[in-house]
Order: structure tokens, then C-alpha cells, then sequence
């Protein structure tokens, strides 16, 4: 029997780890659920309205980009444009060897897991310390991150003790605090060595060219009080037109991702120090990476490149919550990872993630609860759509084929002949059949008598309901 | 997802598509529909050339396929007549993915046409008609399952009014009655343990109010539950919403 990746890859999956991330997701879920219900009168309408502000700025990028650029250096920052994520790499490394530091902190950044950062820096001799708690135990572990949001959802506090055990950083203590004050205790002699902090951009104006960071641990402001350069890693769509975008998409985006009103820390970052600010990094560069954004935001599934990284989509999705993230291979995983993961690759490398937007049963959580309203479902029928012409075999496996349904399903005397002779149904045993669908569906379930050409015999005994 | 807006309702002429699984599988629920809308008044043609909508071909990505088919239906219900369909995932098909799979094509408008013509049973009989009651009586405990094609639209609303209509039918709550049973269509073959375990967990959620029936709009995902309850040796009782409501008035006037 044929079947999908993802489906292997949920079937061996400890049960463990699919309590943690069931119990995780539902908990956040149920947060902005109430959150929401509580704060507005309308949430649904929000989302909409969302969704357009986002998708204006996409829509528009060719202005709001180089608006973006124009403000940012009025400031004093230095902004630079990678086409690749090698190139964004190049870019990073050679600021860092500049500023001749060996240690760098970097806060939580999806767009620098697309540069698979941190072990990057590392190869090349620099220390890159993830500061956000859950990256901070991915690193120890050499693990990847399973959620965008909450990257160790996938572990228990019990997992991240033993780690944290393992890497002599104390004996085993399971307590949240405990392990927390450890972490803290570890990462604030990194955070004063540091010259170099790296974060992403959750937002940026075009009209003030003001960067928006939001965590909930302070390590993104903790890194900017120690550091003289601050580097800001951001995908191209991450560009709003105005300030007055901010509030609505950091109410939904909050929200969405936690279930919190607001995160502990909203930081807008306007530029490097000024001449009278006591502290803070002297050199600010903004590093805009493409990745094959530029292509997608003008394509048929540009509404993608409207997600605000909230998470909310794998929080609610079932195939997410059976399967995990790690199922997804790749940076994003859940409905929004479906049709982002496959389109950031090159076109080359299209088919290798193919298959994930084959992983959804097109069930539409996702669409309802995306806080900038993406059609999901419909972009990730679409991804079914170029993966079948471009013929991949990751998307094809256990996918049946349609040539002989649709021959069928175009020629009525046909598919009345086949609905009479699907009576031997009854009789074969199905799991025994050469036909992997027909032993995916039996392995499991029961399959109904088969009734075919009944009704249709009932209606034409029915003169004065009958036609042609 | 939303129900479209849909062209006025002339007459009492309608157009019935049975969908492929009642034609193979659920004859009595393709029946019932056929009384039900007679019972409403309607004028109901059954189209002999009607297969299937096409909703395999769209999730299985196959658009060239799924276009041929969609094709077809338009064929087979012309227009200005509306086309009642006995499953909400059908419906939906042709009126929400059908417009987005021909997109760009010649034919877009006869699709486009199809589909402001295209209704759910309840959501005809509700919305279309102003059927909100319906009569008689059926003493049970039930549960209804929303499939989730129906998600955003009219049919949710219109399902559970007709149910809480129907004198001794009493509708019980469920735990997560919003997650998706994991049918899925082709999902069921290509990702199987994952289709079960979701399936599984919707027929402990259904189990868990002990229900003397689950109805629904879609016999799809209830083929696909009662094929795991099955298994199991946990059979349930299953209706499709029309069986529900002719069992209910067997013939009263509406």
C-alpha cells in the first residue's frame, strides 16, 4: 500500500510527543478564542479587514519597498537586498566578521531559520546563542524547531531538564523556574559579550521605516542593550504602508499566537543610536531577503506572503496535531508551511516539499482562524494543482489517479454501467485487492453494501419525475 | 468559505443531484431527497445524465480532469433551473472550488452561472424556499455532524433549525464537534493512519453522548465514521438529514 510521508512519519510518531503538541495547541487555540470574543464585538470582520491591510501593502510592494528603503536610511540605517538565502548568509557573516566579535545573540526570527542561521555562523567560528527559551533548548539539543511560535512544543519540561542537565547547566531540575533562572543566568554573561544582535521584523513601515519586534521574554531588548551592531533579518513582505497598520495586525497577531492581549515586549526600533541616546547599537542594517518572494507576491498564490507568523493555522489543524511539526521537513510546517514551504524553494527544488500540501483534508480550520484571512484551503488545492502538472512523486504517492474517474464521470452510460457492476464490491474482499486505495481504505474501515442503480431504478419508475 | 449569492428563485422547478455516493451507496437518502422537496412543493427532475461533481478531481489536483467533469454537470443542469444537491460538500464544490478551477477559462461564465444556481437541500429549503419548520415527529437523541465543506455557510444554521423543528428530536452537543473526521476524500487513501485516527476520534467524541442517530448533510463523512465504528464492532445509526425529515412527517403537508 502506497501512502504519503507525512502519514509514515505520523504513525511512528511517539505518543508522547503527540499529547504534548495536542494539549499545546489546544490550550493556545482556546486562549484566542476567548480572548478574541471577549475583546471584540466582531472578530471575524477584523480578520477580514486584516487581510486587506496586508494584502494592499503585498499588492503595492513595488512602492512600499523602496519607500521602506528610502525611510530606513533617512534613519541611519543601512539596508541591504539578498536574492537567496545564500546570499542573505554572505551578507550576515561579513557584518559580523566586521564587527570582529566571536559571540552573536540572536532573537527568534522564522526568516532565519530559512538560513538555517545559527548552525551557519557556527561553522564559520561564530558563537550565534538563540535567546528565546524554546530556540535556546533547540540549540542545545541540536533539534529543529516544530511550531513557529512555540519551536519545543514537541517536548515536556521534563525533556528540556534532561537536556539542560545534559549540557551542565545544573543537575536535573524539572521546575519551569528553575530552568528558566538557569537560562537566564547562562545567556546574560553571552548577552554582555555580545557586539552583535541579530532579530527578524515582525513589521516594518514604509512610511516611518520603523521595525516592529515582538517577544515575550525581553531577549530581543536585552540583545539591543548590549550590542554596537544590530542586524534585522526580514522577508520582503514584511513591509506595511503606514503606522497606523501596527495596531490592528499586533492586536490580531498577539492574539492569534498566544491567546495573550498583548506580548510582555512591542518594540519599535526607528534606527541605531541617536547622538543623545545613551545606549543601544550604533550600526543598524536591515537585510531584505527574497527567497522567491518577489515571484510569489505576483502569482496566483500571492495571498500567502500576507501571514504574520502567528500560527494559529498548525495550532487548529488535524493533520498538524497528528503529525507535528518535524513532519513538515522544512521551516514552516502546518497549512501555512503546505504552501509556503514548497513555493520559497527554488523551482528546481519545488517537488521535494510537494507532497506537504497533500498532507490537509481541505477541512477550512485553517482559513477561519487566520488572523489575515488567507484562503488556505484554496491555496493549498492549488499546490496539488502544480505539483500534479509538474508530475512530482513525493505528491503522487497514494494519490489515485483521475484519468479513468473523469472518463467515467463524462460519460453517463458508462457510470451508470459502473454503478450497476460496483455490486461485486460486495462480494470481493477489498483488502486483498491490487488496488492500494482500496487496501488504505480497508485496512481500517468497513465499506457500506454497495446500492448502485437502486435509486435510479426507483426514480424511472416515477414517470412525472423522470427526464432524459 | 461563504455561501455565494444566489439567483432568485422562480417557480417551484428544481434540478436534484444526487451525488455519487448516494447513487452508489445511500439510494435511500437520494430517495428521501426526492420527497422531501416534493413534500416543499417542488417540481423535482431527476437528470439520468448526472454523475459526480468533480470534487475528487479538484482535491486531487488533477484541474484539467475536474474541469472535464464540472464541465459535464453544467451540462446535465442547465439553466434557469436551480440545482438542489443532498450533500453539502457537492454544493460547495460546484459553487466555491468550480469558479476557482476555471478561473481564466472561456466557459468561466456557464460556471459561474451553475454555481449562483447551486443550493444545499437544507439551505434551499431554508433560504430559497422560507422553509424554517418542518413537521411531524421522530423520538430520538441525535447528533448532527457538520461536514466540513459546509463550514461558513448557510447549511449549519439551516440543518439544525429543521432538526429542533421536528417535534421529540432532541440535538445533543458533542466534545469538538468542529474538528474534521479526517475523510477528506482522497485523504482517506493517501494518508490513512492519519484519516483513522481522526475518524477514530470523532466516533469516541459522537459515542461519547450516546446518540440513537448522527445526521448529516454529507453522507461522505459519515461513510467514512461508520466505516471505522464498523471496524470497531461499534456500528451507529446513520441519516442523512433528508431520511431524518421525511421519516419525520411521512407525508404531512409542510
Amino acid at each position: 500500500m502506497k501512502r504519503q510521508a507525512l502519514d509514515v512519519f505520523a504513525s511512528g510518531l511517539a505518543p508522547e510527543v503527540r499529547d504534548a503538541i495536542m494539549a499545546g495547541t489546544t490550550r493556545v487555540l482556546e486562549k484566542r478564542q476567548t480572548t478574541l470574543a471577549e475583546d471584540y464585538a466582531d472578530p471575524d470582520s477584523l480578520r477580514l479587514l486584516a487581510g486587506q491591510v496586508r494584502q494592499h501593502a503585498l499588492d503595492h510592494l513595488d512602492r512600499y519597498l523602496p519607500l521602506a528603503e528610502s525611510r530606513l536610511r533617512d534613519n541611519g540605517v543601512q539596508v541591504h537586498f539578498a536574492r537567496s538565502t545564500g546570499r542573505a548568509l554572505d551578507i550576515i557573516t561579513g557584518l559580523v566578521h566586521a564587527s570582529g566579535t566571536r559571540v552573536v545573540t540572536k532573537s527568534k526570527s522564522m526568516a532565519s531559520e530559512e538560513l538555517d542561521l545559527a548552525r551557519r555562523l557556527a561553522d564559520v567560528g561564530v558563537e550565534a546563542l538563540e535567546t528565546d527559551l524554546g530556540e535556546f533548548v533547540i540549540q542545545l539539543d541540536d533539534d529543529h524547531p516544530s511550531h513557529i511560535v512555540a519551536p519545543i512544543i514537541h517536548k515536556t519540561r521534563r525533556d528540556v531538564a534532561a537536556s539542560f542537565a545534559r549540557h551542565g547547566l545544573g543537575d536535573y531540575d524539572d521546575d519551569p523556574e528553575v530552568i528558566t533562572r538557569r537560562a537566564r543566568r547562562y545567556m546574560r554573561k553571552k548577552f554582555l559579550e555580545a557586539k552583535v544582535t541579530i532579530t527578524g521584523a515582525n513589521f516594518i513601515s514604509a512610511e516611518s521605516g520603523r521595525v516592529a519586534i515582538v517577544t515575550n521574554e525581553g531577549n530581543a531588548r536585552f540583545g539591543l542593550a548590549g550590542a554596537d551592531v544590530h542586524i534585522v533579518l526580514a522577508g520582503i513582505e514584511k513591509v506595511v504602508a503606514r503606522d497606523r497598520d501596527l495596531p490592528l495586525l499586533l492586536s490580531l497577531l498577539v492574539r492569534s499566537a498566544t491567546g495573550q492581549r498583548i506580548s510582555s515586549y512591542v518594540e519599535f526600533v526607528s534606527g541605531p543610536r541617536s547622538a543623545k541616546q545613551p545606549s543601544g547599537p550604533r550600526e543598524m542594517h536591515v537585510v531584505f531577503l527574497d527567497s522567491n518572494r518577489s515571484k510569489i507576491v505576483g502569482g496566483e498564490m500571492r495571498q500567502i506572503l500576507r501571514c504574520i507568523r502567528c500560527g494559529a493555522c498548525m495550532n487548529t489543524c488535524p493533520v498538524y496535531r497528528q503529525s507535528s511539526g518535524h513532519a513538515y521537513r522544512g521551516v514552516y510546517p502546518g497549512p501555512v508551511g503546505s504552501v509556503l514551504g514548497p513555493l520559497l524553494k527554488d523551482d528546481e527544488n519545488f517537488a521535494e516539499l510537494s507532497d506537504l500540501a497533500r498532507a490537509s483534508t481541505l477541512c477550512g480550520a485553517c482559513g477561519d482562524v487566520c488572523p489575515v484571512n488567507i484562503p488556505l484551503p484554496d491555496l493549498i488545492a492549488r499546490v496539488r494543482v502544480r505539483s500534479h502538472r509538474e508530475g512530482t512523486v513525493h505528491g503522487k504517492q497514494g494519490v489515485p489517479p483521475m484519468w479513468s474517474y473523469s472518463l467515467l464521470a463524462r460519460h453517463p452510460m458508462l457510470w451508470r454501467l459502473a454503478m450497476r457492476l460496483g455490486q461485486v464490491l460486495n462480494w470481493l474482499p477489498l483488502q486483498h485487492l491490487p488496488l492500494s486505495a482500496a487496501r488504505a481504505w480497508s485496512g481500517s474501515r468497513t465499506l457500506p453494501r454497495w446500492r448502485g442503480g437502486r435509486f435510479r431504478r426507483w426514480i424511472r419508475s416515477r414517470p412525472r419525475d423522470q427526464d432524459g | 468559505m461563504q455561501t455565494p449569492e444566489r439567483d432568485p428563485i422562480q417557480g417551484r422547478k428544481v434540478q436534484l443531484m444526487i451525488s455519487c455516493l448516494c447513487d452508489a451507496f445511500f439510494d435511500d437518502a437520494a430517495r428521501a431527497t426526492v420527497e422531501v422537496l416534493r413534500q416543499a412543493g417542488c417540481q423535482v427532475t431527476v437528470p439520468s445524465g448526472q454523475t459526480c461533481c468533480g470534487q475528487a478531481a479538484y482535491t486531487a489536483g488533477d484541474w484539467e480532469a475536474c474541469r472535464q467533469v464540472m464541465r459535464h454537470t453544467a451540462k446535465v443542469f442547465p439553466g434557469p433551473v436551480p440545482v438542489v444537491v443532498a450533500s453539502g460538500s457537492c454544493a460547495a464544490a460546484l459553487f466555491h472550488e468550480a469558479p476557482i478551477a476555471f478561473a481564466g477559462e472561456p466557459d468561466l461564465p456557464v460556471i459561474q452561472d451553475l454555481s449562483r444556481r447551486t443550493w444545499e437541500l437544507t439551505d434551499f429549503l431554508t433560504n430559497a424556499l422560507g422553509v424554517d419548520r418542518w413537521p411531524g415527529s421522530v423520538a430520538a437523541r441525535a447528533v448532527i455532524h457538520h461536514g466540513c465543506h459546509t463550514r461558513g455557510t448557510a447549511t449549519r444554521d439551516a440543518v439544525r433549525a429543521l432538526c429542533e423543528s421536528i417535534d421529540g428530536l432532541e440535538i445533543l452537543d458533542f466534545p469538538d464537534a468542529d474538528q474534521c473526521c479526517g475523510f477528506g476524500g482522497i485523504f482517506s487513501v493517501s494518508h490513512p493512519y492519519m484519516s483513522t485516527e481522526m475518524g477514530r476520534k470523532k466516533v469516541a467524541d459522537v459515542l461519547s453522548v450516546e446518540p440513537d442517530i448522527v445526521i448529516s448533510a454529507d453522507m461522505s463523512c459519515l461513510m467514512h465514521q461508520q466505516g471505522i465504528a464498523g471496524r470497531l464492532g461499534n456500528e451507529y445509526r446513520i441519516q442523512h438529514i433528508a431520511q431524518v425529515m421525511r421519516d419525520a412527517s411521512m407525508g404531512r403537508a409542510v
